[in-house]
């Protein structure tokens, strides 16, 4: 098997240009399929990173109906939905993984909200005083809310830097006036995640979409919600626990509790969707769309292999006299047709290993130039120089058969 | 007996029609002995050569190799045959051109199981024998024909075979080196080796001990009538 092989790089080698263009095929499938699928490992690793990476280890249970998240804003106050007290926060509390507890409403797409006239189309929510703590948020500068603002309702608002850049360049907003509907609220703080979600991702329409809906968000006391939204709305539940690890069970059991004492309707349900979650939903979307894209690799490599196929038959050809002698001076059936299989074997193979060097190049290069993530994944490169290998075995058979079951005698014959 | 071919025919198809290229062929090849088959250009020579040494099977007959009923063997028991108890030497040499001299001789060897150093050795005795040992590691390219076909001679003798089959081997050198190869021939049969030998020159069949001539498919002794072993 060793003289097999050195033959067949000996055979490879002898004729460099051919063999190299044979391979071109194989190194050009290898080559995306490593570049897709390196894409793909970096954005996994990137979108894993952002968001269980976050130091927040909180799990939102939300309204649904039916299959699907309930919106209030386009939404009517659902009935049979009641809204969460302060005897349903100790209750989740004595749960099973539960840290801490905040309720809070939200707007995602805020309608009418102006800075001066500049209107704000990110996220409105409505807290309690758990909330920020629940999402590590730190104040950079103001004050947050006091008891007092919760009891008298009072119409002030926290706002991120993002708001902060896109209504006030930046400037200090503490105490301008932002309005919501009819209302005037007082910006009375900043705040920021002490670690935000940075997206840097940018292959990725979807991870895109996703980290776009955080164009802003501004924060005022829940009680005072009701006065420019709607009363009894009930609330979404964010959940917080001590570790990573503990957010699937938390946020089901919060949301068996929410569904089993809150709710009368059958067609509501309160349903958790944690972060590892949302992080597994997004990294099968990136791997599905790329993997179309290794299909179409695969292609390329199947017309490679056929590339293969019609220059191993061309060799088989020429070397007839060189098969019937073998035969002759008595190599079996089998030797001939290892022999061959061998040599489409490793020229594949060799082919495979080119190709995942330049995938690895064309992966960097892309990442270089596009800023998209890319990660060197150890068994795609092994499955990849494998599967060429066993390309060179299965396209070769046909030539190999063709050699094996050559007639020495007509082998011979031949000038 | 060594070989022994009775009532040998060989038949090839040729469109709707068959051709009788072999007719009712008995020979008889005894240990030792050295023969030359004569005969006119497409008079069955090399057919008759392929048969006796298991390259082909005979459409009719039986032929018995060294005890054994070659007539009915597979494939694979044909090659074991030719790689353990037969040597070929053909009419252009057929080296392999990307392998030395060395290497070309030891070939059968591998296809036998044998050690890469007892290769190696064996193969560089057989050469020694031909009386190329300083050429062993020249290319084929590198060699003249003569020397060229005494590395074939080396390649069908490294196995110690049972016979030794040879298709013009004389074809394509010049007298001197022909003369050469048939000083060669001579000095393995005193040996030992058993030769079979095919020929349309009657000074080169003149250095076997007997001759056969075969005519349109039919084989004769020299001394009249069709041979009986
Ligand atoms: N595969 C084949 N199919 C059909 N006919 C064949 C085949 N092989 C040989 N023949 C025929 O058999 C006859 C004998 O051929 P063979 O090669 O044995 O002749 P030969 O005596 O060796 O001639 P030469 O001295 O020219 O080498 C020829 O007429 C040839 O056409
Ligand atoms: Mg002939």
């Amino acid at each position: 098997m060793f003289e097999n092989i050195t033959l067949s790089f000996q055979s490879v080698w002898s004729h460099k240009v051919r063999s190299f263009l044979t391979m071109l095929g194989i190194i050009i499938g290898i080559a995306s399929i490593i570049t897709i699928v390196s894409t793909i490992k970096g954005t996994n690793d990137q979108i894993k990173q952002n968001l269980i990476g976050s130091g927040v280890n909180a799990v939102v249970v939300s309204l649904y109906q039916d299959d699907y998240q309930y919106d209030m804003q386009y939404s009517p106050v659902p009935s049979g939905v009641s809204v969460l007290t302060e005897e349903d926060r100790e209750e989740l509390l004595k749960l099973e993984k539960i840290e801490s507890v905040s309720f809070f409403n939200k707007r995602s797409w805020a309608d009418n909200v102006y800075y001066q006239n500049t209107a704000y189309s990110g996220e409105v929510y409505g807290v309690d005083e758990y909330y920020f703590d629940i999402y590590g948020y730190k104040l950079s500068y103001g004050r947050f809310f006091m008891d007092s603002d919760y009891a008298e309702n009072r119409k002030v608002l926290l706002i991120d830097s993002t708001v902060c850049q896109n209504l006030f360049g930046g400037a200090n907003p503490i105490g301008e006036t932002i309005e919501i509907g009819e209302d005037a609220f007082t910006v009375i703080g900043v705040i920021g995640q002490s670690s935000e979600f940075t997206p840097v991702i940018n292959s990725l329409s979807d991870y895109y979409m996703y980290m776009d809906q955080s164009g802003g968000k501004m924060f005022m006391p829940y009680s005072t919600w009701p006065v420019v939204y709607r009363f009894d709305e009930p609330q979404t539940v964010a959940v917080g626990t001590a570790s990573t690890d503990d957010m699937t069970k938390a946020g089901q059991v919060a949301a068996d509790y929410l569904t089993s004492n809150k709710i009368t309707s059958s067609t509501f349900s309160y349903r958790s969707q944690d972060l590892l979650e949302q992080a597994k939903q997004l990294q099968e979307m990136s791997t599905s769309t790329n993997r179309q894209l290794v299909w179409i690799a695969g292609i390329s490599l199947i017309v490679g292999g056929i590339g293969v196929m019609n220059i191993m038959l061309v060799t088989v050809t020429e070397r007839t006299r060189e098969i019937g002698l073998k035969k002759a001076i008595g190599a079996k059936k089998k030797r001939i047709l290892r022999q061959f299989l061998t040599e489409a074997a490793v020229l594949t193979s060799l082919g495979g290993i080119l190709g995942v060097i330049v995938g690895i190049a064309l992966a960097q290069l892309l990442s270089y130039l596009m800023q998209t993530p890319t990660a060197i994944s150890v068994p795609a490169i092994i499955i990849a120089v494998v599967f060429s290998m066993i390309i060179g075995i299965l396209f070769g058979l046909i030539p190999a058969v063709k050699a094996s079951n050559l007639n020495p005698i007509d082998a011979l014959r031949r000038e | 007996m060594l070989l022994e071919l009775t009532d040998i025919n060989k038949d090839y198809p040729q469109g709707k029609d068959v051709v009788h290229v072999l007719k009712d062929i008995n020979l008889s090849v005894e240990e030792g002995d050295y023969i030359a088959i004569m005969g006119p250009s497409g008079s069955g020579k090399t057919t008759l050569m392929n048969l006796m040494g298991c390259l082909d099977v005979p459409t009719s007959g039986t032929y018995i190799l060294d005890g054994e009923n070659v007539a009915e063997a597979n494939d694979n028991r044909l090659a074991e045959i030719r790689n353990g108890k037969i040597g070929f030497v053909f009419q252009s040499f057929y080296l392999l051109p990307k392998l030395s001299a060395i290497d070309n001789v030891a070939l059968p060897l591998l296809y036998a199981g044998v050690s890469k150093k007892e290769r190696r050795e064996r193969a560089k005795v057989a050469l020694e024998n031909v009386g190329l040992g300083d050429r062993i590691d020249f290319m084929p390219n590198q060699l003249s024909g003569g020397q060229s076909q005494r590395v074939a001679i080396a390649r069908a003798m490294v196995t110690n075979p049972k016979v030794l089959f040879a298709d013009e081997p004389t074809g394509a050198l010049d007298s001197v080196s022909g003369e050469q190869i048939m000083e060669l021939f001579a000095e393995l049969n005193a040996n030992g080796a058993t030769i079979v030998m095919i020929t349309h020159e009657r000074s080169i069949a003149d250095c076997a001990k007997k001759i056969y001539f075969i005519k349109d498919g039919q084989l004769s002794s020299e001394r009249g009538g069709t041979s009986n072993g």
